[in-house]
This record gives C-alpha cells, structure tokens and sequence, in this order.
C-alpha cells in the first residue's frame, strides 16, 4: 500500500477531503449533506492519511486524542440543546441569530452547532477506531 | 401558610444538601471546629419546625409544594401534620448534636469534611422522607437515606467488614425501597391520588378494594426492611461498622424509624384490620423478643445498643399492629423516649470506645473517676430506657403497659412480651452504662480522660431532654404526643399525661412496672449466667444457620447464577452470536407473514432504463464475487462494491442524503473491516467445512428473502403521507432549511439524533477498549504507545 505515489499525494488528498468535509457539513441545512456525512468524509481522509503515513503522524496533525474529539462534539450538541431553556421553550427548540457582516448574510442556529457535534462525534469515533486498528499494524 | 413560610420551610429541607456542599471547604479550613458553624444549619432546621408545634397542635396541617414534573404529578410536596413535626424536630434536633459529636469523634480524620457532608445529605434525605407528601417525592427521598446510609456504613471503606455490612444494608433497604414503590404505584391506580395528604381525607378507599391485601405487603416489605424486623433484622447489627456517630444518628434515633414512621403514616389507611392487627403484632413482637435476647449475649457495647434498637423496633411495631388508641399513645412516646436515651447511648459507647480505646464491656470498668460528665449522662439516658421515674421513658413504658393490657386482643401475650422485652432493655441499658464506669479499674489501651465538650454535649442534651420533657407532661402530652397520635389516629385526640400516676392501687401499669424492673434487676444480677446461657443455646446444632448467612449464600447463588448464564449466553464465539442474532431476525420477519398467510404479492415490474439495469447487474456481480470469492479480503471488497452499487440505485431515485451517506459508510466498513481482518490474523481463506457454510447459506437465505418479502408488503400498504407533507410544509417556514433530511437530523427529530450521537460515541469507547484489551503488553516498552506520540 504504500508506494511512493500514495505516500506523496495522500497528505493533500487528506486535507482536500477534510475541507470538503467542512463544506459537506456547513451546506448541509439546505443541500444535500450535513454532520453525519461531513464527518465520515472526513474520517475516511484521516484513514487514507494513516495508511499512507503512520497512525504517529495522523495523531501529530490532529492534536487531540480522536475520543476527546467524540466526547467534545457530544458536549457540543448537547449545549446546543439548552439556550431554548432559558427562553422558556420546550428543550432543543431552534434559536436563530441572523445579522450582516460585511454585507454578508450569517446565520448563526443551534442547530448548526448540534450539526457540528454530530460532525465531531462521527469523526472522533471511527478514526480512534480506525487508527487503533491501524496501529497493531504498523508495529 | 404564607408564601414566605412555605419558602422558609422549603429552603429548611434544602438546607441540608447546601451544607453537604460546603462541609469540606470549610473542614479544610477550619479543621474539626468547622462542626461548630456546621451544627448551625439543623439547629436553625430545628428552630424552624419548632414554629410548628403550636399551629400544628390546633389542629392545622400545612403543605409546602413546588411543582417539579406536573405532567407525570411528580412534585416536591411537603406535608406538615403532627407526625412530620415531631420527626422533623428529633432529626433536626437530634443532628445538631450529631454533627458536634462528629466533629470531635472523627477529629483529624483524613476525610472528616467527607463525614460530614454524608451526613447532611443523609439528614436532608431524612427530612424529605418524614416530610415527604407526594408519593414519588417519598419515595426518592426513601431510596436517598438508603443510599446515604450505605456511604456512610461504608466509610471505613478499606475494612471488608464495612464494606460487606454497606452492601448488605443497601440490598435490604434498597430492596424494601422497591417493594415500596409497587405498593405506591399500586396504590396510585386504585385511589388516583398522589399525595399522602389526598389519601388522608379519603382514608377507607385503600381498606375497602380488592387490592387491600398485596398493597398491605408491599409497603410491610418496605417498612420491615427499613425498620430492621426480624427475619429482616440482620442489616442493623452489621452496620454498626460505621463510625459512632452514624450509629448513633441514623441506626438508632432516625433512620431505621423511617418504617415505623411509614407504618404510623399509613395507619389510618391500612390500620385497623384484621390483617394489620395480625401480622404487625406477630412480627414486631418476635422482633422485640429475639433483638433483646441477642442483645444479652454480645459483650461489644455498639452491638448490644444495636440489638436493643431491634428490639425497640419490634416493640414500636407491635404496638402499631394493635390499632388500639392507648398502644398507639404508648408508641408515639417510646418512639421520642428511645430516639432520645438510644442516641445519647450511643454517644457515650462512642466516647468510651474513642477515651479508652476499646468498647468490649468485659475490658471496661471503674471509669466513673476519669470520665464523671460521661458517666453522668450514661446514668440519665440508661434510667430513661430502664422505664424508671422521672423520665420520658418511665411515662412511656406506663402507656404502653396500659395499651398492651387493654388492647382488644391477645392482650395478655402482648402484655408479657412487652414485660420480658422491657426487662432484658433494663439489662441491657444497666450493663452500658454501669458496667465500663463502676467496680475497680481496669487498665485499658488508651489512658482513659474525659472527653472534649463535642463528645458530650450531644449525651448531655438528650439526656437531658429526656428528663425535661417528663416534668413538662402537659405541654409533652398536648403539644408533641397529642398531634402525632391524632395523624395515626387520624382524629383529632387529646392526651393528657402524668409523671405520677393518677391512682396507686389496681393501677395495672404500674404493677407491670415493678414486675419488670424486678425482673430486670434479678436477670442483671446473673448477667454473666444469662450471657453463657443464651450463647450456649446459640451455639446449639440448629442455631448455626441465620438470616445473615443466609444473605451471603442468596448473593453467592445469584453471582454463580450469572456467571452461568454469562458462559451460556456469552460462549465468547463471534459465530455463535452472529449465528443468534441472524436467526433470530429471520424468524421475527418470517414468522408474521407465515402465520397470517399474507404474503406479499408480487409487485409489477416497473420499466427501468438500460443504466438502472446496469446498476442492478453490478450489485448482483458484488453478490456472486463474495460466493467464490477465495480469500476473506476478496469477499470484504466485493461486499463494497454491491454497497456502492445500492448506494448508486439511492441517487439514481433521488435520495442523495442517503446515496451519500451509503456511499461513505461502505468506504470505511471496507477499511476497517480488512483491518479488523490483518488485525485479528485471520487466515486469508476460510477454511469451514461445507455444511457449515450451506447452515450459515440458509440463514442468510431466509434473512435476505424475510426482509425483502417485508419492505414489498409494506411499500404495497397505501402511502401515508402525514410526516412527508408536515416536513416538505414546515422545514423552511420553522427550521429555516431545505434539506428535509437534515433539517429532520438536527431539529425536528434533534433529541433522536442525540442519542445516537451518544451511543456512537460509547460505541466507539467500548470498542477501543476492546482493541486495547487484545493489545499484548511488551515489557520493556511503555504500555500506552499512544501518549508518547501525543507527547511528540
């Protein structure tokens, strides 16, 4: 598997993945996409990338440990869960926050957020397995 | 009540758990003096209820609520009567002294601020308990007091003794707090009324339907547990690992009462019948009978008290079961009379065994010297529990004499029993406080002195009390007893007591007086004869087996039990489970259409294009490819391309989600699966005999045909399109989004993807673990690779 080619093209081909999985997450609310499948995207990159360079390097470049990443993206959706609270509505019910900037429409929800821990949950925890897995290999 | 009251009493209940809260901090601090600020909250709990007294004894009742899940009628709901004061005041009042009692008992322990903060979340359980009104509110503040005293007779957590008489208390009075709840929910669909205070107005709803019977033994089952009655007495004596300060406050004057506080509660509902006039009596006083008799034979000063409390349970219990007035007088008192002498008891075995290093009543004597204010207070609470005059004990024991020789049946196997149990207490109250302080020294661990203040304010208090409250008999009898009878009762009634009694001659009560404390003079004179007597016949062939080990042989055969189950059910063979759960789901898809005979017509082709027809073919190629496949990573790739290709028909019919979503999820379980493969070692060819594979053939068989004959009958049922317009309509006008998927994902259907998300992320936690546990651990190097590349 790994030949010169794969070694040299995976790091891009990665990061490549991992952007459009951004962009897969972010259009999500309104084309086809969203957390789930951002985040499997981006898991597979960061498969490819450990297959081609190590499980070390994959875990060098992504910092945090893939659960941490997972636990954090749950907390991150369950907060999102929670500012209807204290507008009195019923828990989860969606706020909106939308405003100009720099003549551009931003529109900030919780359900963005929610979306983006469902993102973080599925990428930490299939690349902590992957990369787990990966590693009896490399060693 | 007013606003500001209810608040007040709210915040009274609450009180405890603040201050469980900032125990530590301020134990850090200030070290044990912290029990000084600490013992302020109950004391001002204490100071709080006693406003209640004088409105509760006209007759008024409060409740004090705050709505919690209205939808399922759980509320935080508080119920003051008379019942609920006098406990109230005996928690709160007894715990102030608890907690100074802890401060100098526990003095320089590591985990002091611990100690204490298990302590006032046991006290705020207690409170809730006795004041509990909704059912549910009850219920968890029930189960709370079992859990805090399992903390807490677990806090020596490094004895296994503790640690196996916590487990064994919190089974028993856990399981009791189960049996409760069905009597609870049991009585909630036949009355329909949450609240003790609802139930009270109607109290004949429960005794007149058919659910009387079972109803009356769940909540004995719960109220037995709790309150240790024989054969379920067994729990109480073990717990006496905890520290004293536990013993003292929660199994001796409060906790333990909290099933004779659900006995008292439920009187006027269940009380009066036939059944409860058996069944109470016959327990409570074997109870009595077999806690007094133990209590003989032990020479551990604790264990004798302890014994003696279950005995005092039996005896409250017994006099609960006759429902007549006069014994239920007799037990409102000894229920304060014994919180009072057996929590200023314990205290003082407590200091003795802190003072001179042991509490074995045959290394103990002539401490009278050394520790007066100690010995002191042992006297006044021991005369107390004697039933000698002027105590609240004497008056006591005089009512329940009255109640027991008038009661309406058996009063005279009652009447006995209650003088043979009030004999062997005055053995037993003479041998804790005279033996360890009279007769010639005795040289013990310690070089026994006198305590500090803490240690024996809490005696001095409630012994004191004990003596004060009998002098006062008619503010006693109208303001305190007087409330409490009229909530079992369940009428208003007067009690008018006397320290003297009203008349000499033919005054049956007093003449049991005189009979048991003769009695109990006479048995004290040969204590050391009766002592071998009764360890002699315990001794006996037949008496080797006991309730307590009993609970070690149940626990030992659920544990075999499950340890057989798990090798039956986890054999550990991947086949096996797979083999399971795919013939499991076969039968469940098969089964219905076999048994309605409705299988499915064959729906009509429709017309597909040339590329459709591609697609199909591909993923039937996929199929055959995994068939012959010759080696595993063959048939894993050739699995994903039969995904891709159903991934493919999804976009052809406009399902990109979907079609996405496949597409990505076939990509990585074919990467993870051909690592799971190298991981594993499997051998690249599958090596099964060829009726293994046609067995495993015929399940995938019938799974694959059982669910595509269950989606054709169900896509030929008539489309319901309620949620498919209800989306399409709502998804830009409320959720500000045109993908209906994702729209459904993260808001409508948000608090399903949280969950998911939940399990993914345990999911992903449990397998990790899996794949570490198979990690062989080479010696010289570091265990966790993982932590040295992160340190990179």
């Amino acid at each position: 598997m790994r030949t010169v080619i794969f070694r040299t093209v995976a790091p891009y081909l990665a990061a490549l993945m991992v952007l459009f999985s951004i962009f897969v997450l972010l259009r999500g609310h309104n084309e086809p996409g969203g957390g789930f499948i951002g985040g499997l995207i981006a898991a597979s990159a960061l498969a490819i990338f450990g297959i081609a360079c190590g499980v070390a390097s994959v875990r060098r470049a992504i910092v945090f440990h893939p659960m941490s990443i997972a636990g954090f993206g749950l907390l991150l959706g369950a907060v999102s869960a929670l500012p209807s609270l204290f507008k009195k509505q019923p828990f989860m019910t969606s706020q909106w926050l939308e405003f100009k900037f720099f003549d551009v429409d931003v529109a900030l929800s919780t359900p963005l957020f929610f979306d983006i821990g469902v993102y973080l949950v599925v990428v930490g925890a299939i690349s902590s397995i992957a990369l787990a897995l990966e590693e009896r290999e490399s060693d | 009540m007013t606003q500001v009251a209810i608040d007040t009493t709210l915040l009274a209940i609450l009180a405890p758990f603040l201050a469980a809260a900032i125990a530590p901090i301020l134990t850090r601090y200030l070290k044990h003096n912290a029990a000084w600020l600490l013992a302020l909250v109950p004391a001002w709990i204490f100071w709080h209820f006693t406003g209640f007294i004088a409105p509760v004894s006209e007759g008024q009742s409060f409740i004090a609520a705050r709505s919690w899940a209205p939808i399922y009628r759980v509320d935080f709901s508080f119920y003051i009567d008379g019942l609920a004061t006098v406990f109230a005041l005996l928690i709160s009042g007894i715990g102030t002294f608890i907690i100074l009692y802890a401060g100098g008992y526990m003095k320089g322990h590591a985990q002091q601020g611990r100690f204490f903060s298990f302590l006032f979340l046991f006290m705020g359980a207690m409170l809730g308990l006795v004041l509990g009104n909704n059912l549910f509110t009850l219920f968890i503040f029930w189960e709370l007091t079992s859990i805090t005293s399992f903390l807490l007779i677990g806090f020596n957590h490094l004895k296994a003794k503790s640690r196996r008489a916590a487990i064994q208390a919190l089974v028993v009075t856990g399981g009791g707090g189960l049996i409760l709840l069905a009597g609870f929910v049991m009585i909630i669909s036949v009355t329909g009324e949450v609240s003790m205070s609802e139930l009270l107005k109607s109290p004949d709803v429960i005794r007149n339907s058919g659910y009387f019977v079972p109803i009356f033994f769940l909540i004995l089952g719960g109220a037995f547990t709790k309150s240790a009655q024989f054969p379920f007495h067994f729990w109480l004596p073990n717990a006496m690992e905890a520290p004293t300060p536990v013993s003292a406050f929660l199994h001796s004057a409060t906790m333990v009462k909290a099933g004779v506080y659900l006995l008292m509660r439920m009187h006027p509902m269940l009380g009066g019948t036939d059944l409860w006039m058996t069944v109470l009596p016959v327990f409570g006083g074997a109870t009595l009978l077999v806690g007094t008799i133990l209590a003989v034979r032990q020479t551990d000063l604790k264990l004798m008290l302890a014994y003696t409390t279950v005995a005092s349970l039996g005896l409250l219990v017994m006099l609960i079961g006759t429902s007549y007035e006069r014994a239920l007088e007799g037990a409102v008192l000894y229920l304060i009379a014994h919180s009072l002498f057996k929590g200023a008891l314990f205290m003082v075995a407590g200091t003795v065994d802190h003072e001179a290093g042991t509490r074995d009543v045959t290394k103990l004597g002539g401490l009278r010297g050394v520790m007066p204010l100690t010995f002191l207070f042992a006297c006044l609470a021991a005369l107390s529990m004697s039933g000698l005059p002027p105590f609240i004990g004497f008056i006591a024991k005089e009512v329940l004499y009255y109640g027991t020789s008038g009661a309406p049946s058996a009063a005279a196997l009652l009447t006995v029993t209650a003088v043979v149990g009030n004999a062997l207490m005055l053995v037993i109250a003479a041998a804790v406080a005279l033996k360890p302080f009279l007769g010639p020294k005795v040289e013990t661990p310690k070089a026994a002195h006198e305590g500090p203040a803490m240690l024996w304010a809490g005696p001095a208090f409630l012994s004191i009390t004990g003596l004060v409250l009998a002098f006062t008999t008619h503010w006693t009898g109208a303001q305190l007893i007087g409330p409490m009878l009229s909530s079992l009762t369940g009428t208003p009634t007067e009690v008018e007591l006397h320290l003297v009694p009203p008349y000499f001659i033919g005054n049956v009560a007093l003449m049991l007086s005189i009979a048991t404390v003769a009695l109990g003079v006479v048995l004290f004179w040969q204590l050391d004869r009766l002592r071998a007597l009764v360890a002699g016949i315990l001794a006996g062939p037949l008496m080797n087996w006991g309730p307590d080990k009993g609970f070690d042989q149940v626990i030992a055969a659920i544990v075999s039990f499950a340890a057989v189950a798990t090798r039956f059910l986890q054999n550990g063979k991947m086949q096996t489970y797979m083999a399971l759960t795919f013939v499991v789901t076969a039968i469940a898809v098969l089964l219905p259409g076999y048994l309605s005979n409705g299988w499915p017509a064959m729906p009509k082709m429709p017309h597909y294009h040339f590329y459709e027809w591609g697609i199909f073919l591909i993923a039937i190629m996929g199929l055959g490819a995994v068939l012959i496949a010759k080696t595993r990573l063959t048939a894993i790739v050739s699995l994903g391309i039969q995904g891709f290709a159903v991934a493919i028909i999804f976009m052809l019919f406009g399902a990109p989600d979907l079609a996405f979503t496949q597409l990505m999820v076939e990509t990585l379980s074919v990467v993870i699966l051909a690592l799971v493969m190298t991981r594993l070692k499997l051998t690249p060819r599958d090596h099964r005999s060829g009726g293994a594979a046609l067995v495993t053939g015929v399940i995938a068989v019938a799974v694959g045909l059982g669910l595509a004959l269950t989606i054709i009958a169900i896509t030929q049922q008539p489309f319901d399109r309620t949620l498919s317009d209800f989306f399409t309509e709502y998804s830009r006008s409320i959720a500000h989004g045109r993908n209906i998927v994702n729209v459904i994902l993260v808001d409508f259907r948000g608090i399903d993807t949280l969950g998911e998300i939940a399990v993914v992320t345990l999911a992903g936690l449990c397998v990790l673990a899996l794949i570490r546990v198979r990690t062989p651990r080479p010696k010289d190097a570091d265990p966790a690779p993982l932590k040295n590349e992160e340190a990179a």
